[in-house]
């Protein structure tokens, strides 16, 4: 009784924005959980209804886009939250996907670590447990984060665009080319790194095709991302990356420390795109270097950009669209278009050209993005008339 | 009122280049403790390069600055800011998309401690750290008067809340040093007149030191117990306002070789 109405205040001390955001993202992850596990697979399921749903929401596409719903939460906190422009996000994703590939599969043959793993330990190789290994993959992001970010975070953001972009490019590089460095096999060069071990999670291992309970695992990890996003958000170091995104200079004079505090934002969304990499590999069951190129960093960043700098739910619809159109929307557009019209156009190589439409279209009409930080609609939308001049944090309380 | 011997700031020889232009030459300055002193002097003296130098922005070709007994010189901002001194700026400069409140605990940055896992967890401790700093902030900004505009953001505040505001923020740092460049910029005389009550206010309840820079001749002179007067970068006079308002080289400075030649015959 008084535990119910202890957390009933708690939850009325949350912004009810929030709130409803979050059990709306819940709701919509529950149907659609429900009918990929359940509706799919079942006999009874109109076949219209199922061909509509394999072809324009495939459960494949929809868990593919969720890894990218995560990278560009984390991306957020750097770009949305700190100000700082870093267009070679990839390079962590990369480092988790290998991280997955490394420590969950047979690829390290002359080793035979186990660790809480779901396959059994006479597998030769370094197993260990999926969600462990999104601790390692995390953590070992983290590393390079502040190993990239400690002599470049200094640097005026543009040359910091040029740096992160720069490593962004070494990186996967170092896995495309890393099958032989001084005879250590590191990275299995262009053939990549496949069949990783099943997620294991109590119930039942799941493996590349179990979709429907992937998904939950998927959209869980977003969820973690957008509590601690949130929660960092509204703290100490929160108000600090804000600060430094607003005014650096003043930020420094009122006692923040530029470095250690811009640091901390890339190392936490470095925390992210691990986190990311690893769900991507269990995802396409593999790790191949040359997925990791230059577009997915633009990709990531269109997302944050459509979706609304800084908003974490704007970020994953951004993310949820951009993603979706890119694997199955223009694929699944061409091809009813062509049997319609008999042509044979294809769609999918306009990508990257709708992509640079809807950013010019974008930062020309709708700065903001999609659903912005109550904040940056402030600034931006300056000359319109009657604009709500209340603060966000009001109407929140 | 006189002032004590004891210094909590004592820069000494001071010197600022850019390029060719010697912004501050060989500047000693010093504050007493819990005194109000100011740098006055024409447009261009070199007085917001010279605080510039003090809270670690730039830093002097030549000279060093003592804080207390620990020499500060070579201090990044932060640092310096986080170990007592604090400023507002001639151009406002606050963080306009953030809460009066908000800009306030920004400031308190470095006196926090929660990390990012205690602030993730929100742990007990974390919570009291927030709350107890919200408390603060919403105090100080009684304190200077704007109390009720503590959730709304800085940039919606009027041209003389910001200004309060600015002071606020500064006064969030807990300074022993309270540095303010030309505060009464944009203020009619009436505003100004309030002003200098207030700078009392601030020295005597938050028991800081202040230093001025100041444009308004009566303010600076109603409010300082010292002025130094600098031009062209160098000192030319240092004293009580009734010493620098007779002081020769000053109204030079100030009027122009030719009119005090012409008040003189
Ligand atoms: N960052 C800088 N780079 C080059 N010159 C500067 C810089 N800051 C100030 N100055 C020059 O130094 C001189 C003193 O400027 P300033 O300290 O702003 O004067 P005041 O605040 O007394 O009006 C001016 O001539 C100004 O142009
Ligand atoms: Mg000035």
């Amino acid at each position: 009784m008084a535990r119910a109405a202890r957390k009933a205040k708690k939850a009325a001390k949350q912004p009810a924005s929030h709130r409803t955001w979050a059990l709306s993202y819940l709701a919509v992850a529950a149907v659609m959980f429900v009918v990929y596990q359940y509706a799919l697979p079942w006999e009874g399921l109109p076949l219209p209804i199922y061909d509509f749903l394999q072809l324009w929401l495939p459960p494949s596409s929809v868990n593919e886009a969720l890894v990218y719903v995560i990278c560009a939460l984390g991306l957020n906190i750097v770009v949305g939250y700190a100000g700082l422009l870093d267009l070679g996000y990839v390079a962590f994703w990369a480092i988790g996907g290998y991280s997955a590939g490394w420590f969950m599969s047979n690829f390290f043959e002359q080793w035979n670590v186990h660790g809480l793993a779901s396959v059994a330990t006479t597998e030769p190789g370094v197993h260990i447990n999926f969600w462990l290994v999104l601790v390692i993959g995390g953590a070992v992001c983290a590393f390079f984060g502040v190993i990239i970010g400690a002599p470049t975070l200094r640097l005026k953001s543009d040359y910091l665009a040029l740096v992160t972009l720069g490593f962004g490019e070494i990186i996967p590089q170092i896995f495309f080319n890393g099958e032989d460095i001084n005879g250590f096999n590191l990275s299995n060069g262009t053939k990549g790194i496949t069949r990783l071990d099943p997620i294991p999670t109590g119930v039942k291992d799941l493996g590349p095709f179990d979709f429907g309970s992937k998904f939950v695992v998927f959209v869980l990890l977003a969820a973690i991302m957008v509590f601690i996003s949130l929660q960092l958000r509204r703290g100490r170091l929160g108000r600090a990356w804000l600060a430094i995104r607003e005014d650096e200079l003043a930020a420094s004079m009122m006692g923040v420390p530029l470095m250690r505090t811009k640091l901390a934002s890339y190392a936490v969304g470095a925390v992210a795109g691990g986190i990311g990499g690893v769900a991507f590999a269990t995802h396409v069951d593999g790790v191949y270097a040359e997925r990791f190129n230059f577009s997915i960093s633009i990709f990531l960043l269109a997302m944050v950009v459509l979706g609304g700098m800084g908003n974490v739910w704007g970020v994953i619809l951004g993310a949820f669209i951009l993603a979706w159109v890119n694997s199955t929307g223009l694929p699944a557009l061409g091809d009813t278009f062509n049997s319609q019209f008999g042509t044979e156009i294809d769609f999918p190589s306009f990508t990257f050209l709708l992509f640079g439409l809807v950013l010019i279209f974008m930062i020309l009409f709708k700065r903001e993005g999609l659903i912005p930080e109550s904040r940056l609609r402030l600034v931006l939308h300056e000359g319109d008339a009657d604009e709500e001049l209340k603060p966000a944090h009001e109407e929140e309380k | 009122m006189t002032l004590s011997n004891e210094l909590v700031l004592d820069a000494t020889h001071i010197s600022v280049q850019f390029g060719g232009l010697l912004a501050v030459n060989d500047v000693s300055f010093n504050i007493p403790k819990k005194s109000v002193v100011s740098l006055i002097g024409p447009n261009g003296a070199g007085k917001t390069t010279f605080f510039n130098v003090l809270t670690g922005l730039y830093k002097p070709s030549e000279g060093k600055v003592m804080f207390g007994d620990r020499e500060i010189t070579d201090l990044p901002p932060h640092k310096i800011a986080s170990i007592g001194l604090a400023r507002t700026f001639q151009n406002i400069r606050l963080f306009g998309l953030m809460t009066a409140e908000e800009n306030l605990m920004v400031a308190m940055h470095s006196h926090l401690k929660s990390g990012i896992a205690s602030t993730i967890l929100r742990t007990p401790r974390q919570r009291k750290e927030e709350k107890e700093a919200l408390d603060t902030a919403r105090e100080i900004l009684d304190f200077v008067g704007i109390g009720k505009w503590a959730t709304e953001y800085a940039r919606n505040l009027s041209y003389g809340d910001q200004r309060r505001l600015e002071v606020a923020r500064a006064l969030a740092l807990k300074p022993e040093i309270l540095l303010l460049d030309e505060p009464t910029a944009g203020m009619n005389p009436q505003e100004s007149g309030v002003f200098v009550d207030f700078v009392h206010r601030v020295r005597d309840a938050r028991d800081v030191a202040i230093l001025l820079i100041e444009h308004d001749m009566s303010v600076v002179m109603s409010v300082s117990e010292r002025i130094t007067v600098l031009d062209r970068g160098e000192k030319i006079a240092e004293g009580s306002p009734e010493e620098i308002r007779s002081n020769q080289r000053v109204i030079e400075a100030y009027l122009g070789k030719a009119a005090s030649e012409g008040r003189g015959k």
